[in-house]
Formats: C-alpha cells, sequence, structure tokens
C-alpha cells in the first residue's frame, strides 16, 4: 500500500469559514435560554470567556457549531446563539468528525468533560486526536462526576474518597495532556477557568490551529469536588506553581525565580539564579518530546502545573484529506451513473 | 429427488443410468445445481464467482449462494474449514440458489465429507483424488478410503480425476514450480464442469489474464490449467454425457449479475445522486457487511465520504453528524453492531435527522455466526433501544432487490427525517443473482429541501414545528442564517424544540414520534395467488423469498393453492395486510429466527399465525418449505 501525496497547503483554522458582516458582541453569542449550572460552577466563567473571545474571531455565527456530549459542561451548547448539538455520553469527538468531514465551511467546537471525553468517549477522543480533525475540543476537567452528583472521575487523584468510593479510589489517574500528546494531537493546550487571560489566548491559538486542539481547562465544581484546583488561584501559591509556558519564550515562573532546566530525559524545575541562562529551557511548540516532558512536569497535587500551549504544529487534517480525495476522484471519472450501474459484464435479452 | 418446478421438465440435473448413454450424448436439462467444495485455501469462492459469470454470459437465469468459515484459513484439509459454492442456473426464472446440488465437486476428503449428505442419490459426483491420502482420509475421520469401496459408486455417478496430477502436467513447461502449479486445480475443475455444461470460456480467460494482469506467468498458468480441464473432458471419453441449460426466458432488457451487498452500495450511490446530497458513510468492518464500504469506497467520485471509525459507535455517530451538516448518513454493520449503535439510533430518533443504518443479518446471539445467514435482528431493529424508540424497517428480499431497498431506506430517511434500518441478511449480502439493470431516468426523485426561513408565528425558527402532513421537522443544516437552534436527547417541547420535563409534553411527544413512524406512507402488501382461490396465506420477510415463493410454486404444481405475501416494509406494515391477513383461513409465517414477524404480527392483528422457524444459518430449502406449507394447506381443507 502506498501513501498518496495530497499536496494540501497548510492553512489557519478558520480558512473557509465565512466571516461576519459586522462587528459582534458577547452577547450575540448568548442564547434565550436560561443558563442552569449551579451558583459558583466554573463552567459559567468558561462560558463567559467563550462568549467574549468569539466575537474576536470575527466568523459568521451560523457557520459555529458546538457538539457535546453528556455532563454538566455538555449543556454549553444551549446556551450559545450558534448551532449545536447536544449529543449522547462520549460521542461528541465521533459526530463532530462527521460534521467537520462533511461542512469545510463550519468552525466545529466540541464540549467535553473528564468523564465523557476520558472515561466512556476515551477511545473517539483519541482518534480524532489521531486523525487531526479539524474540531475545537474543550474539556472541562473538574476532576469528579458532577452529573451524577459525585464519583470519581478519571482525572481524580489516588485514594479520593467520593460516593462511590467510601474507603478511597484504587483508580490511577489520567494526565490528559500526556495522553492527548500520545495520542499524536496537533494542538494541546492547558487553562485555568479563572484565568481568563490565558484562557483566552489558549482558545486564540486553538482556533488558529488547523486540526483538532485539544484545550484542558481546569474548572471547579463547587457542589462535589470544591477547592480542587484553589492553590493555583491563591496569587502567591499560583506564582510558586504555574508554569505558563510561551513558544519561543525561555520557560521561567515566580516572577522569573525560578526556571525549568533539563534532566535526564526529563524536565526539571531549578531556581534561576542557581543555572546559567543558557540551560533555561526556550519553549518549542513544535518539539513534541518537549511537549511531552511539560505535561510530565505537572503533577497531580498540583506542586508545578503547566499552562498555555503545549505542542502546536501543522499536519494535514482528516476532514481536508477526506474532501479531497473525493475532489480529485471526481476530477479524474465523472459521475456516471449509468455506467456505473452497468459494471462490465452485461447481457442483453430482446423482448 | 429434488425439484425446483420448471416448465415441467424432467427432474432437475436428472443423472444417467450409468451406461446407457453413449459417447457424445448431449442432455437438454431446464435447470442445474452445481456445488463446487474444498479447502478454503483451494478457491472454490473464485471457481463458482467464474461459473456464475459464464452461465450470466450466457443468458440463464441464476442464484447462488457461498458457504464459508469465519476463519480465514482454518487448518487445512479438516471439516471446518471446508468452503463451498452451489451455483442455481436454468432455462427459466428461478428464486433460489437451490436446495441441493445435481453435481457436487469435491476437492478433498474433509469437502466430501462435509456435502456428501446434501447430494440425491443418483447425483454427480466429480472427486479429486489426489488428495485422498491416508493422513487426510484419517484427519475428517474415514477409516477407509470412500473411494475404494463401493459406497459410493452405488448411490452416485462418480468420477474420480487426479486433478492435482493432470494440472501439473498440463503447466509442466510453464516453469513454474509444483506447488505453485498445484494451485491452479480449481481452474482445472471449472474447465471440465464449463465443458460438461457447454459453457462459453472467453469471459474467464480473460477475467484470468485480467485478474493476474502484473503475474503473467500466473495468468497463463490459470488459463492452461482452465484449458486442460476442459480437453480432459473433451478427450478422456469418461464423462459419457455432456448438458445444456437454454437460456432463460427472461424480461426484456440489459442484466448483469450481481451479490447483495453490491446491489446495497449501488443503492446508496444512487441515492446520493438522486437526492443531490453528498454521501457520508461512517462504519467499521464487519462480516458480513464488510464488503458494503469496500464497494462505497471505490465511488468517491459520486461524492461519497467513507469513513471507516475506530468503532461501530463511531461510524454511527460520524454518519449521524454528517447528516446534521445536510449529507445522507449512512452506516453499516451485522447484528453485533446494531446492538453498539443503539444508543446513537436513539439520538437519531430524538434529533429527527435522516439516517441509513444497514444490518446485514448473522447468526447470533453475541458473536454468533459471523459468516452464516439469520433473520434474528427483527425484533432489535424494532425495539433494541431504550424507551419508546421507534424507527422505519425494510428488508430486501434478493441480492439484486438490494439496491431497491436501499433507495426506498433513504426515501424514508430524508421524507420523514428519521433513521431507517435497512435488514438485509448473509445469504442475500454474499448471494448473486442477475440484475435486470434499472435506467438511470427511472429511478425515484429524492431531492429534499432544506429549511432557509424563520417558521414559527413570532417569527423565529421552531426546529420542531412539523409538516402538518409527513410530522417531518424541517431540516435546518449549520451555516443558514437565522436558523440557529440547539437539538439534542433530551426530551423537547413540541414546536420549539427547546427542553422539556413536562410531564404532558412528554406524553405527546412519545406519541408524536410513534404517530409519525407510523403514519409512513409505504406501499400495499401485493398477494401472489396465481389461481385466487388459496385459503392458506404465507406471509415471509428479507431472504426466504426465494425459498417461499420456490416453495409456493411446488405446492400449487401439486394441485394446492397457496397465498405468497412478502413484507419489505417491517414497519410501519403496509397499511392493507390487516386486510390480505383476515381474507385467509390459516397464516403461516416461515423465519429464519424463532418467530420475531410471527409475534408481531400475531400482536397488531390478533391472527393466529403459524410460525415456522429454523435457525441453522442457512436459508430455508424449498423442499421443506413444500412439506410444511401442504400440511398447512391440507389441514385447512379437511
Amino acid at each position: 500500500m502506498t501513501a498518496t501525496e495530497l499536496g494540501l497547503p497548510a492553512l489557519g483554522g478558520l480558512v473557509g469559514v465565512p466571516t461576519a458582516d459586522e462587528p459582534q458582541k458577547a452577547k450575540d453569542y448568548k442564547s434565550d435560554q436560561e443558563v442552569r449550572w449551579c451558583p459558583g460552577c466554573g463552567d459559567y466563567v468558561v462560558l463567559n470567556a467563550v462568549q467574549s473571545f468569539l466575537p474576536t474571531l470575527g466568523l459568521k455565527r451560523e457557520n459555529i457549531v458546538f457538539v457535546s456530549g453528556i455532563g454538566c459542561s455538555s449543556r454549553f451548547p444551549y446556551y450559545m446563539n450558534t448551532y449545536g448539538m447536544h449529543s449522547i455520553h462520549g460521542r461528541a469527538p465521533a459526530i463532530a468528525t462527521g460534521l467537520a468531514v462533511a461542512r469545510p465551511d463550519l468552525s466545529v467546537w466540541v464540549v467535553t468533560g473528564d468523564g465523557d471525553a476520558l472515561s466512556i468517549g476515551g477511545n473517539h477522543l483519541i482518534h480524532t486526536l489521531r486523525r487531526n480533525v479539524n474540531l475545537k475540543i474543550l474539556l472541562f476537567n473538574n476532576r469528579i462526576y458532577g452529573l451524577t452528583k459525585g464519583q470519581y472521575s478519571p482525572t481524580s487523584e489516588e485514594g479520593k474518597v467520593t460516593k462511590s468510593t467510601p474507603l478511597g479510589s484504587l483508580d490511577h489517574p489520567f494526565n490528559p495532556v500526556s495522553l492527548a500528546l500520545g495520542a499524536e494531537a496537533t494542538f494541546v493546550g492547558r487553562a485555568v477557568d479563572s484565568d481568563r487571560a490565558g484562557l483566552t489566548e489558549v482558545l486564540r491559538q486553538a482556533a488558529e490551529h488547523r486540526g483538532s486542539a485539544l484545550v484542558e481547562i481546569y474548572q471547579n465544581c463547587p457542589i462535589f469536588n470544591d477547592g480542587a484546583f484553589d492553590v493555583l488561584k491563591d496569587a502567591e501559591e499560583a506564582s510558586r506553581r504555574i508554569i505558563n509556558v510561551v513558544h519561543g519564550q525561555p520557560i521561567t515562573f515566580g516572577g522569573g525565580d525560578y526556571a525549568v532546566v533539563r534532566e535526564g530525559f526529563g524536565l526539571a524545575v531549578a531556581k534561576t539564579a542557581d543555572v546559567a541562562p543558557e540551560d533555561v529551557v526556550v519553549h518549542d511548540a513544535e518539539d513534541l518530546n518537549l511537549a511531552f516532558a511539560l505535561s510530565r512536569l505537572s503533577t497531580q497535587d498540583l506542586q508545578h502545573t503547566v499552562t498555555g500551549v503545549f505542542r502546536n504544529t501543522a499536519r494535514t487534517t482528516y476532514d481536508d484529506a477526506a474532501r479531497e480525495q473525493v475532489e480529485q476522484a471526481k476530477a479524474a471519472k465523472p459521475a456516471d451513473l449509468g455506467a456505473l450501474l452497468h459494471g462490465k459484464d452485461t447481457w442483453t435479452v430482446a423482448g | 429427488m429434488t425439484t425446483d418446478v420448471g416448465n415441467g421438465a424432467a427432474p432437475a440435473g436428472s443423472p444417467d443410468k450409468a451406461g446407457t448413454d453413449k459417447a457424445g450424448t448431449v442432455r437438454k436439462l431446464d435447470r442445474v445445481v452445481i456445488r463446487f467444495a474444498g479447502d478454503s485455501g483451494d478457491g472454490m469462492q473464485l471457481t463458482g464467482d467464474r461459473f456464475t459469470s459464464e452461465a450470466a454470459a450466457f443468458g440463464n437465469d441464476l442464484a447462488t449462494q457461498p458457504n464459508f468459515p469465519a476463519e480465514i484459513r482454518a487448518p487445512q484439509g479438516t471439516l471446518p474449514g471446508v468452503s463451498s459454492f452451489q451455483l442455481h442456473f436454468a432455462d427459466y426464472d428461478i428464486l433460489t440458489p437451490g436446495d441441493r446440488p445435481d453435481v457436487l465437486v469435491a476437492m478433498n476428503p474433509a469437502a466430501l465429507k462435509a456435502n456428501i449428505d446434501d447430494l440425491p442419490k443418483g447425483g454427480i459426483l466429480i472427486v479429486n483424488t489426489d488428495e485422498f491420502t491416508k493422513r487426510n482420509l484419517v484427519k475428517v475421520g474415514y477409516a477407509a478410503d470412500p473411494l475404494e469401496d463401493n459406497s459410493l459408486t452405488e448411490t452416485y455417478q462418480v468420477h474420480k480425476v487426479a486433478m492435482a496430477t493432470l494440472t501439473i502436467g498440463a503447466l509442466e513447461n510453464t516453469g513454474l514450480g509444483k506447488k505453485d502449479a498445484e494451485r491452479a486445480k480449481n481452474m482445472f475443475a471449472l474447465g471440465l464442469l464449463s465443458w460438461m455444461y457447454h459453457r462459453p470460456t472467453e469471459g474467464t480467460e480473460r477475467f484470468l489474464r485480467e485478474k493476474f494482469a502484473k503475474k503473467p506467468d500466473i495468468a497463463e498458468a490459470n488459463v492452461l490449467a482452465f484449458r486442460a480441464g476442459w480437453n480432459y473432458g473433451e478427450t478422456t471419453e469418461s464423462f459419457a454425457v455432456t448438458y445444456e441449460v437454454a437460456p432463460a426466458k427472461l424480461n426484456q432488457g440489459t442484466y448483469r449479475q450481481i451479490t447483495g451487498n453490491t446491489a446495497l452500495a449501488y443503492g446508496i450511490v444512487a441515492a446520493g445522486q438522486q437526492s443531490g446530497l453528498p454521501v457520508v458513510l461512517g462504519t467499521y468492518p464487519i462480516t458480513p457487511a464488510s464488503d458494503i464500504l469496500h464497494e462505497l469506497s471505490k465511488h468517491k467520485n459520486f461524492g461519497i465520504t467513507t469513513l471507516q471509525a475506530e468503532d461501530e459507535i463511531a461510524g454511527i455517530g460520524a454518519a449521524l453528524g454528517a447528516s446534521y451538516g445536510g449529507a445522507l448518513g449512512v452506516t453499516s454493520t451485522s447484528g453485533p453492531g446494531v446492538a453498539l449503535k443503539s444508543e446513537t439510533i436513539g439520538l437519531a430518533v430524538m434529533t429527527e435527522l435522516p439516517l441509513i443504518v444497514i444490518d446485514v443479518q448473522r447468526g447470533g446471539p453475541s458473536t454468533g455466526l459471523p459468516t452464516k445467514t439469520e433473520q434474528a435482528d427483527l425484533l432489535q431493529a424494532m425495539f433494541g433501544r431504550n424507551g419508546e424508540s421507534p424507527v422505519a424497517i425494510v428488508a430486501p428480499q434478493s441480492p439484486a432487490d438490494c439496491f431497491d431497498a436501499a433507495l426506498e431506506a433513504a426515501r424514508i430517511a430524508l421524507v420523514y427525517r428519521t433513521p431507517v434500518l435497512l435488514l438485509s441478511d448473509g445469504a442475500i449480502a454474499n448471494g448473486s443473482e442477475p440484475w435486470l439493470i434499472p435506467d438511470v431516468e427511472d429511478l425515484p426523485d429524492l431531492s429534499v429541501t432544506f429549511a432557509t426561513e424563520p417558521n414559527a408565528p413570532d417569527g423565529t425558527f421552531w426546529p420542531y414545528l412539523r409538516d402538518p402532513e409527513t410530522l417531518a421537522r424541517p431540516w435546518a443544516v449549520p451555516g443558514t442564517a437565522g436558523l440557529q437552534h440547539r437539538i439534542g436527547g433530551l426530551e423537547k417541547a413540541d414546536g420549539t424544540g427547546n427542553i422539556s420535563y413536562d410531564p404532558a409534553n412528554h406524553d405527546h411527544m412519545v406519541r408524536l414520534r410513534q404517530r409519525k413512524i407510523d403514519g409512513i406512507e409505504v406501499p400495499d402488501v401485493e398477494v401472489d395467488d396465481p389461481s385466487g382461490e388459496a385459503r392458506v396465506l404465507v406471509i415471509g420477510w428479507g431472504s426466504s423469498y426465494g425459498p417461499i415463493g420456490a416453495a409456493a410454486r411446488r405446492v400449487r404444481k401439486l394441485g394446492m393453492p397457496v397465498a405468497h405475501a412478502h413484507l419489505r416494509h417491517l414497519n410501519p406494515f403496509p397499511k392493507n395486510l390487516g386486510d390480505v391477513i383476515s381474507r385467509y383461513d390459516r397464516v403461516i409465517v416461515p423465519e429464519m429466527n424463532l418467530g420475531q414477524l410471527a409475534l408481531l404480527l400475531r400482536a397488531k392483528y390478533l391472527v393466529d399465525a403459524i410460525s415456522y422457524t429454523k435457525v441453522q444459518g442457512l436459508p430455508f430449502k424449498a423442499e421443506e418449505l413444500q412439506d410444511v406449507l401442504a400440511d398447512v394447506i391440507k389441514g385447512v381443507s379437511e
């Protein structure tokens, strides 16, 4: 079997999606439906951030589609004044794949959670990333099952006591960024719900990326897992823990006091004062090994949490390639139904 | 003796008493059933396929039935490794691949042992003696060589032919190794049978040269082996008689041979063309449905995208996503795959989007019998989802009919915005028959109208405001300005489509979805009762059309009238079905399951239908249904 070179040009993530005639505001993206998340839910913050961010893309609203699965976060599409489908548990990436393949003129977003994307829908997530379908996947990670009222999730910490694990969870959690990178994702980012600027920047880059973009958003569930990310929200703590990476920039944090350096095959944190400037790692979003090492630097206990864009690299998208195959086939052979039905071997019975 | 009912001719393939015919005798027959049987690696499917093409090119009516193991290469020479291909060809319109072979070609002891019981007394048995070694005989439990004693020759007309040796001999000068040469022995068998039945040979030679175009020496070897088989019959005089089966008097038109899976794929291509929509097939490989994916993936020039997904669920998910985007979404699978797709079918019921779900049924439950046929997914199609989740169901009745069934499934899906389950089965999928190729101009118009304007009294767009006649909701695809809306699996408020937990609304919506499916316009069922005097009605669906039809012909020939109705539409049933049923004293329903259609008919029409069932992974035989029908008819007359 030989590979076919489709010769596709590198495009931006939004090429082919029609642009709006007039400037838009956040309120243009609010639907008439009452938002029904719990008071204090991190989902509100993300919803507001997305509604404020989308007008900056300047796309026609009717060409934006939000597809979700099941879970608290998956109610998201109802609140967006765009097209939307609230589908079934874990399957949003599959449904969105079909939509993206059929419609190059749409900007398709998937909204999912840690249970939806990583548990019941884990298979679809990894294969969507591998194929590099032009979808933007917002993974709301609150490390708990909220809609079913408080069972542990695939990102809950080991030993977590929940309704379904009164003696502590036995499961080892996923690191969603490592998982996505292992699944050949071409774009992986992370943000914290309360960091509007950081989240918006990751969303911006994700939107511009042509291909699957996975954005993990740490999101607080005030009812069943309140305070899970509090250490990242306290200014002083956050400064010591959050490592925000920017392509082309040396990786330092804590007001420059700390830096990321190479250690063995991985990375380590050092005091900037203790290392030579040239030993401070410069972030390169094209470098898969660096991205993976950065993902491992983030620990479940949040002692260090890398945010920003881990990986951003160009690879032909599945949907572009699928359309290109169809176009090439059409160009090579006219669609003659009669000829197809007749095939090569026929015989005729006279009247 | 098996007799399909022909033009009053002698029993088909009637064997001649040995010694009464002189060499060179040509006997005319109205129909013949040949079964090629050998090891999975012996190329029996190809051999059968080629003979079929020769018969088709000659103008016979025909029907074929392959039968092969699920294992790609079961241990060589064993009973589980036997692969066979049965072909029925005739000078009149036949309905089935035949109950029993008139001629059995057995390439090894396993093939003999597995098939000999199906050969009627006096039938022709052609055996490749080279494989009858002690080791191979022991492998299948023969204590002694059955070719050495009189057990076979007393019962059958036995022709012992050292096919491998003769093939190797014929290829001596080609420079091909013994092993490679020996592999062409199936073409020797084909050549011999082609000679026996006066078949044209040019097509096969051309086919072989094309198939092995990249390996000319192999192509030449196969052609030589084919000719050697022919010449063996011509020169050895061990075959006293040859047979002719005249072309069939079929309806005027241009024909081709086609399998069910190919016809189904063509039907999907045609549905795309006739609707003007791109087709997106989201699917996952599964026996016996994979050939639909293989076929459709060749026809991207018709605007067809084929997506081999990571699993069954993703396959149907992609299809539904594409339908949401305004394409014709199609998924293809078999029973176990339908089980996995159930939740997404439910979502399609709730979101009321067009979707075609093709289920090529196989033996179940669980993995069951992947390569064998069954009709046991009817109730799964009907009820296999949570909640009240009605869908339309259509079934093809023969290989060629798969084309029309696919177009009909597309019509219902597009007009009524609903998932449609298309229930084919293994017998239809792999079986083949001549197909009267339709004129493209005569195909139905399936064009659709997308919503473009607000439809509600308040000037907004309501995604669940229905067409009063079809009860279909508008199909408003993303990208349509001003019609932005959200759909999903949660219950909808009637009209607006907003989430609703209102008890009365849910009750209303459940009934509305049911009413939409119940109200689908389907053609009346036609009853085949030539005498008009039948008091017994046999109702079938799907691939049992052939055996039921053949059995009905037989009992009529015996002076017993019987009516046959065959259902294309399983949900909703045709409107006249209740009236039809009420006209008869008894109703009998033969099915390859434990009575699933009978259950539905009893429930809906309160009819005391007799359920006749068989689940052996094989189609009904006309002769067994003949007996069953005759018994019921006699019971009514007494």
